[in-house]
């Protein structure tokens, strides 16, 4: 379709106008796109554009803790985001956080897609309730997970109480929020569980382009099941897979309702990656904050470039 | 000779499709499997309607299900303001699709049906921004909006969910005008329509699946957003759905009654929407994602 009207365009035009383009026509056809484009490029430009730029100046700009520009601040608020006692534990959980996460949501999300795209009764309805973490909001999820592990009646300690590995109701063992590396525990579970409809849906719609033909042609040579999952599916996946990660990384890396809701990144900031540690920052330390976001900002960068880079996205979305 | 050939391809057409077909034990064991985890992934979802529907005297009661159902958070619910927390929130959505559907439709055309000059740029552009999150910028959005003077936060919280659910909608938009023959629109014009009649008549109509998958995608993204929501309201009145609900959590303690009878509420018109393009979700990622 692409070609005939490339050819068309190309042909034509030059038999029915040689030489030079009338002035006039010349400058419609710059502004002709610009039309079109226009809207979209204005409400790039407003809302993700300019709050970029935004935030680079409030980064080295200094304000008082109730938001008063008092003034440039220099490289002060790095300095000072730099001297923060907890950074490095912060890092150090954020790289944590979204490692295991990630990781952990493909690997099941493999499984799941591989499963859910067999052929069995009541496919329709098991699909269906697989997107309730994606139709629902992340705040209602992480909400649902915080009463359910409530020290004192919270159904998973219930639970937990009933087959026995937990003693007591309203004890330090059932209050796995108050403590910091079992509420980051739970807390990856939950980012989990509200990843893996995305990531099992787009891997999915993978598995769904890869022609049947093929897999018959390796039944018919005697292949086993893993090997060709492991010659077939996997390859031929791997497009979708990368886009799932990328995306992936993306969200936990920028996730915020599930910590905010379930420990506020307390106690002090104990359970809070960089992009909870930002906004924590903000109630008080603008400028500080704004510097979190720079770096925060620049690290999505790296690691959309390093992927486009790897994948040579760029040729597939020009071309 | 002619008897070996013919023997032989239709047993290994047999064995091809008795391969192919799962034996009936396996197909139940996976459907077991699959249905079982369809449980777990609808099980908090079961406690979110449970304790809803929890009288207050029973939070504390460590069990199941309650002994007694109570309804009654499902309408006083209505006396703490959440009326006009779902109509912030169905402004939100709906003018967040609306103008989506604006900014995205022609966009997403004229790139599928033309190649011209910053063409790739601007596909590269769309492309980039749906790798950021309004949450790695959200010290700029908000101190722009505050340097702008913006009188209402409905307005502002419009343009972020727009611009920053765009990207997506352009790409499917563009995939599904992509897949529609340019000659079907060229053939509508021979025939005496005008190039808007043809886009109206013709190309429209077939794109409508990618169009009705793009905004429900848009509305579910608007509806369910929370942080920026979070940072720019200030006052009970403004808060759509999101905030409102996460403000039923207390200093000291929680109503977990309104709290979980609100989520209820706000979940529905998802689920809802979702159940229109359930069928669509495959396709419309395969085209918005993996182009």
């Amino acid at each position: 379709m692409v070609d005939i009207a490339r050819a068309s365009g190309v042909s034509r035009a030059p038999a029915r106008r040689p030489g030079r383009l009338p002035a006039i026509r010349r400058l419609r056809r710059a502004v002709t796109p610009l039309a079109w484009l226009g809207p979209a490029i204005a409400l790039i430009v407003v809302v993700v554009l300019w709050p970029v730029y935004v935030m680079f100046n409030t980064s080295f700009q200094h304000f008082s803790p109730d938001g008063f520009l008092l003034g440039p601040a220099g490289s002060r608020n790095f300095t000072d985001l730099f001297a923060e006692s907890g950074l490095s534990g912060i890092l150090e959980r954020t790289v944590i956080w979204v490692v295991v996460v990630v990781g952990v949501t493909m690997l099941i999300s493999l499984a799941l897609a591989q499963l859910f795209n067999q052929r069995f009764p009541g496919r329709r309805v098991a699909r269906w309730a697989l997107i309730a973490p994606w139709a629902a909001s992340v705040v209602m999820t992480s909400l649902i997970f915080r009463w359910a592990l409530d020290p004192n009646s919270g159904v998973i300690n219930v639970f937990l109480h009933d087959i026995g590995l937990i003693k007591s109701f309203g004890s330090n063992e059932a209050d796995w929020l108050g403590r910091p590396a079992s509420a980051l525990i739970w807390m990856i579970v939950v980012a989990i569980f509200v990843s893996l409809p995305f990531t099992t849906y787009a891997l999915l719609a993978g598995l769904q382009t890869i022609p049947g033909e093929l897999y018959e042609a390796a039944r018919v040579d005697g292949a086993s099941h893993w090997r060709v999952y492991r010659s077939i599916t996997l390859p031929l996946l791997r497009p979708s897979f990368l886009v799932a990660l990328l995306i992936n990384v993306i969200n936990v890396f920028n996730s915020f309702p599930i910590i905010w809701e379930m420990t506020q990144g307390g106690p002090g900031h104990e359970t809070a990656t960089t992009t909870v540690f930002m906004y924590q920052l903000k109630q008080a330390y603008i400028g500080e904050s704004a510097a979190l976001s720079v770096i925060n900002f620049g690290l999505v960068i790296v690691v959309v470039l390093v992927f486009l880079k790897v994948t040579r996205w760029r040729d597939q979305v020009t071309a | 000779m002619t008897d070996l050939v013919a023997t032989e391809r239709p047993l290994a057409r047999v064995r091809a499709d008795r391969a192919r077909r799962l034996p009936a034990s396996r197909k139940l064991i996976l459907a077991v499997v699959a249905y079982l985890i369809a449980i777990i992934f609808l099980l908090p979802y079961a406690e979110m309607v449970i304790t809803a529907m929890r009288p207050p005297k029973e939070l504390l009661s460590a069990g199941y299900l309650p002994h007694h159902w109570d309804f009654s958070n499902f309408t006083s619910i209505w006396k703490t303001g959440f009326g006009t927390n779902l109509n912030v929130s169905l402004e939100i959505a709906g003018g967040a699709t609306v103008l989506v559907l604006l900014v995205a439709l022609p966009a997403a055309y004229y790139t599928a049906r033309h190649r011209f000059r910053g063409r790739g740029l601007f596909l590269l552009l769309v492309l980039v921004t749906q790798m950021f999150q309004p949450a790695a910028m959200l010290v700029g959005i908000q101190r722009e909006f505050l340097s702008f003077g913006l009188p209402s936060p409905v307005f502002a919280l419009i343009l972020v969910n727009a611009g920053f659910n765009l990207a997506f909608s352009v790409w499917i938009l563009n995939a599904y005008f992509s897949s529609i023959p340019a000659e079907l629109e060229e053939a509508a014009m021979v025939d005496g329509t005008g190039r808007l009649g043809a886009l109206r008549r013709i190309t429209l109509p077939l794109a409508l699946p990618g169009i009705v998958t793009a905004l429900i995608f848009t509305f579910i993204g608007a509806w369910n957003e929370f942080l920026v929501a979070l940072t720019l309201t200030s006052a009970p009145n403004q808060y759509p759905l999101t905030v409102a609900i996460n403000n039923y959590v207390g200093q000291y303690s929680v109503d977990w009654g309104h709290l979980f009878a609100g989520s209820v509420i706000a979940t529905i018109p998802v689920i809802i929407l979702f159940a229109f393009i359930e069928g669509r979700v495959v396709s419309g990622l395969t085209a918005g994602s993996i182009k």
